[in-house]
């Protein structure tokens, strides 16, 4: 009775399966819609050099920062929380990392893991009156962004900015992966970016097709064949055309490869473990989630911590591609970050929100800076066209969640 | 003075699934105190909300005549506007406003644009002589005890000249000399002109200051009866409030001889600082294996705090007593420590803190126990999904699949899914707060089957309950609550309705 849904009831009626799917799925595919026309957009007003492979580098490599703040605000927002300290956290830390690297001497395999212990322990004070005196949590960081600010500028003070001279560290933010010693016909291109590509595409089809499987003999509702297909070759037509793009120019830079590792992280957590699980119920309902003897302490701890950790890493990449410590590093990521959250998916009212989704609107937010920086649009205009992104983002958020009820 | 203010004729108001009033009727006299009672979910509180116009005119069939007229209310300000009150068990008040600047909320005293505070001032002295409230106007609501709350309430009410004035259970937080002071005050107002509903579970005082008592069952209008005729006593009352047989809505059952002590608790108080009050004194009682034991009494009489208390819900509560759990003292800290002693409650309220709405139905039956389909943390889905189904097909849950968001779920199913997961823990001890609010009759039945064949197996339950057919019907033994005390534990065999009703409103 309930696969009725799962196949098509007439031949030929493809395009209703579409606009039916596309309806009731229209929260989810949102974003990835809007992604689409923004990057169609410039495309077209900049004659094409917005989908240059040297402007798609840099546009993920501009991504990385806000996109891995972004992964954790999510879960901030997740759990009904907010942390506005993250911005000038990373851009604190990233100092400290410099410093570290600079002035004390030493080694980056020593320093990263140093300064994202640093950034867990940081987040998880913040965390403390939020979880053990129920102090609002807007507050709570707000007053982490402040103290956060006058650390920064405490530690640049008599240097001003830290020039970074290790190419190690740099390399992050800046650096590609290594090719493969391939000749002939691979000469010109970076084979093992395109190697990974493949490996990717050839992983989501055979993860989809499995769960797909699945679905069916549990007798739960599947896309339409003829969609299923569809969305297959749609993804797999993005993710080999994005490959292609940068295969042709250095590869996959190791900020992308960062980026790509705590987003699979974070969406195994998120999607599969216990801990992912009680984390969406704290934000679903934390009074049932209390009493179904989940801590909604520990969990604010955690994904606290982890926001603080991820702030360390967010830091570490900023002074990494600008190869120094500013003494403004750090200004706004918070409300980038907050805002490509959003932009995602995440909702407000707590307990729904996905990380993969946050990455799409970390992406749609820096598109918008670079594709209006392409076309000489003034910062101005600028922050007056993401600030009409973002509301509209949310107001289609809510509005299609009330159409769902 | 004997006409009539208010008539409301033929009411009846649905909700999804349940007929909250039936064709009621109901007549208030002019300048009378009316006394209106019956049994939790008897449908008082929502006829006063239709009559208050919290429910607008067209959600429910029927005609409210106000002073002569026919009154369709679009919301509260309506019916506000034509002089009726009402006042709420939960106090409407801003605790952090003064007392003047709250009893003229909403209803200011202007000099053109601005407020005219000395006036206000002077107007809430007056006001506040008239309930005889000795407090300074100026002192902010917070900082007043819940019975002076009541009466800055009663004056707020008095400020719009009310001419019908409804309470909703007004005694419930109040000490014995708070109450009988309102009580007084009210039979003040009626010599004044102002007619008065009354909502009170406390037989008593319905005895000492009614005028007429009119007693709602099941939604309906059972009675009007006149105090001056000599027609109103408890027995009376409590008779018409229970009136009905318990029907064969219950599936039979054994009353074995019960097992070993697996719970006990003794001299148990808990004082709830958010409420700041005491809300358990010194209870004591024993849980067997194999048994059901009810826990009757009032909405508000510390039943669902004495569950959370022991649920280890303590942060909300400081506790002092003894627990103890197969003989050994316990102390449970949080849930998660209950919930590994054997311990699983139901909450009285599904929605609120029972469920994840927003998450589907094999979500929210493992939630309780996700590391038991775990390893090394990472959730098997297909043995979630199996769980799941298996819950579905013994539970006769009703859904498409276990995929489906609970909230779509009929309230009866909901339930269902609230016990599944809790059955899921594989507890030894099972509390339920209300377990049957709100369902269907046959969704009941299955809970009630469901509840026998758990105590076959060993399981030990306690159910909490404000229906006493289902208390007689289901219990083996019955404790009853009132004012966070045990007044009595009787048999099921020697337990009456009115036995328990006498219990509950001593």
């Amino acid at each position: 009775m309930m696969s009725g849904k799962t196949e098509a009831q007439t031949p030929g009626s493809f395009l209703q399966d579409l606009s039916k799917v596309l309806r009731q799925n229209i929260r989810d595919y949102g974003m990835y819609i809007a992604l689409f026309v923004i990057m169609v957009i410039f495309a077209i007003t900049t004659n094409g050099i917005f989908l240059s492979p040297r402007n798609l580098s840099n546009l993920l490599n501009q991504t990385g920062y806000i996109a891995v703040l972004a992964v954790g605000m999510t879960l901030v927002i997740v759990i009904r929380h907010i942390d506005l300290s993250v911005g000038f956290l990373a851009g604190f830390l990233g100092a400290v990392a410099a410093i570290a690297l600079v002035q004390w001497g030493l080694p980056t395999f020593f320093v990263i893991p140093m300064v994202l212990g640093l950034g867990a322990l940081a987040g998880l004070i913040t965390a403390f009156p939020i979880a053990q005196l129920g102090i609002p949590s807007f507050v709570a960081s707000l007053a982490g962004w402040l103290i956060y600010r006058g650390m920064l500028q405490l530690a640049t003070e008599g240097t001003g900015t830290i020039i970074i001279p290790d190419a190690a560290f740099n390399a992050i933010g800046n650096g590609f992966i290594p090719d493969l010693p391939l000749g002939g016909p691979f000469e010109q291109i970076h084979s093992l970016t395109l190697l990974l590509g493949i490996i990717a595409i050839g992983l989501f089809i055979y993860n989809e097709l499995i769960s797909r499987k699945k679905k069916i003999v549990y007798g739960f509702e599947v896309l339409p064949n003829a969609i299923f297909i569809l969305k297959l070759l749609f993804i797999s037509g993005i993710v080999g055309w994005i490959t292609w793009v940068l295969a042709n120019f250095n590869g996959l830079s190791w900020t992308v490869v960062v980026m790509l590792l705590v987003v699979g992280i974070y969406h195994f957590v998120t999607t599969r473990t216990v801990l992912g699980r009680h984390i969406y119920a704290v934000g679903g309902n934390p009074e049932a989630a209390e009493l179904s003897g989940i801590s909604v302490k520990r969990i604010t701890y955690i994904v606290f911590g982890s926001m603080g950790m991820l702030s360390a890493l967010s830091g570490i990449l900023f002074a990494s591609r600008l190869q120094s410590a500013t003494t403004t590093a750090g200004t706004l990521f918070e409300l980038d970050a907050i805002a490509a959250a959003y932009v995602g998916g995440v909702s407000a009212a707590g307990g729904v929100g996905r990380v993969t989704g946050s990455i799409i609107g970390a992406l749609v937010m820096t598109s918008l800076t670079s594709g209006m920086n392409l076309m000489g649009v003034g910062i101005a205009y600028q922050y007056i066209v993401r600030g009409v992104v973002l509301a509209a983002a949310v107001i289609f958020d809510v509005a299609t969640r009330r159409a769902a009820r | 003075m004997t006409t009539a203010i208010l008539e409301m004729r033929g009411i009846t108001k649905e909700f999804p699934g349940v007929k909250a009033l039936n064709n009621v009727t109901f007549s208030v006299k002019r300048g009378e105190i009316h006394c209106l009672v019956g049994e939790n979910g008897a449908g008082k509180s929502t006829l006063m909300k239709v009559l208050s116009g919290v429910y607008p005119h067209g959600s429910y069939t029927g005609e409210i005549g106000f002073a002569g007229q026919v009154q369709q209310f679009r919301g509260i300000r309506d019916s506000e506007r034509v002089g009726i009150a009402i006042i709420y068990q939960e106090l409407a008040l801003v605790p952090e406003l003064t007392v003047y600047e709250n009893i003229f909320l909403g209803n200011e005293v202007r000099k053109g644009a601005l407020i005219d505070w000395n006036e206000t001032i002077k107007r809430a002295t007056q006001m506040l002589a008239k309930v005889r409230l000795d407090v300074n106007p100026e002192a902010k609501i917070k900082d007043l005890g819940v019975g002076k709350q009541q009466l800055v309430e009663i004056a707020k009410a008095l400020s719009r000249d009310v001419k019908l004035l409804i309470l909703d259970e007004p005694t419930a937080a109040l000490n014995e000399d708070d109450s009988a002071n309102l009580l007084d005050l009210l039979r003040g107002l009626r010599d004044q002109g102002v007619t008065c509903i009354l909502i009170s579970h406390k037989l008593k005082e319905v005895i000492a200051i009614a005028d007429s008592v009119t007693v709602l069952r099941d939604g309906q209008t059972i009675c009007t009866l006149d105090a001056h005729e000599g027609e109103v006593s408890e027995p009376v009352l409590i008779k018409h409030m229970v009136g009905r047989e318990i029907e064969q809505i219950y599936p039979p059952r054994e009353h074995k001889q019960p097992g070993e002590v697996v719970l006990q608790v003794r001299d148990w108080s808990a004082y709830s600082p958010s409420l700041g009050r005491q809300v358990l004194r010194n209870v004591s009682f024993t849980l067997r294996k194999g048994e059901i034991v009810g826990f009757a009494g009032l909405m508000g009489s510390g039943r669902t705090e004495l569950a959370l208390s022991i649920f280890g819900n303590s942060p909300h509560y400081r506790i002092e007593g003894e627990l103890q759990v197969k003989g050994k003292p316990c102390q449970l800290r949080r849930p998660s420590d209950a919930i590994a002693a054997g311990i699983a409650y139901v909450t009285e309220d599904r929605k609120g803190n029972g469920l994840i709405l927003i998450q589907d139905v094999k979500q929210n039956i493992t939630l309780a126990n996700l590391r038991a389909l775990a390893q090394r943390t990472v959730i098997d889905a297909n043995a979630e999904v199996k769980i799941a189904n298996e819950y579905r097909t013994t539970m006769n849950i009703k859904t498409p699949s276990v995929e489906q968001r609970i909230s779509n779920l009929s309230g009866g199913n909901q339930q269902k899914v609230c016990l599944s997961k809790w059955l899921f823990v594989k507890p030894d001890v099972l509390i339920l707060d209300e377990p049957t609010r709100g369902i269907d009759v046959g969704a009941k039945y299955e809970i009630y089957t469901l509840m026998n064949s758990l105590v076959d197996q060993g399981m030990s339950i306690i159910m909490i309950s404000s229906e006493l057919p289902e208390v007689l019907g289901m219990s083996d033994r019955v404790y009853v609550v009132a004012s966070g005390r045990i007044t009595g534990e009787l048999l099921v065999t020697e337990a009456t309705p009115e036995k328990i009703m006498e219990l509950a409103t001593n």
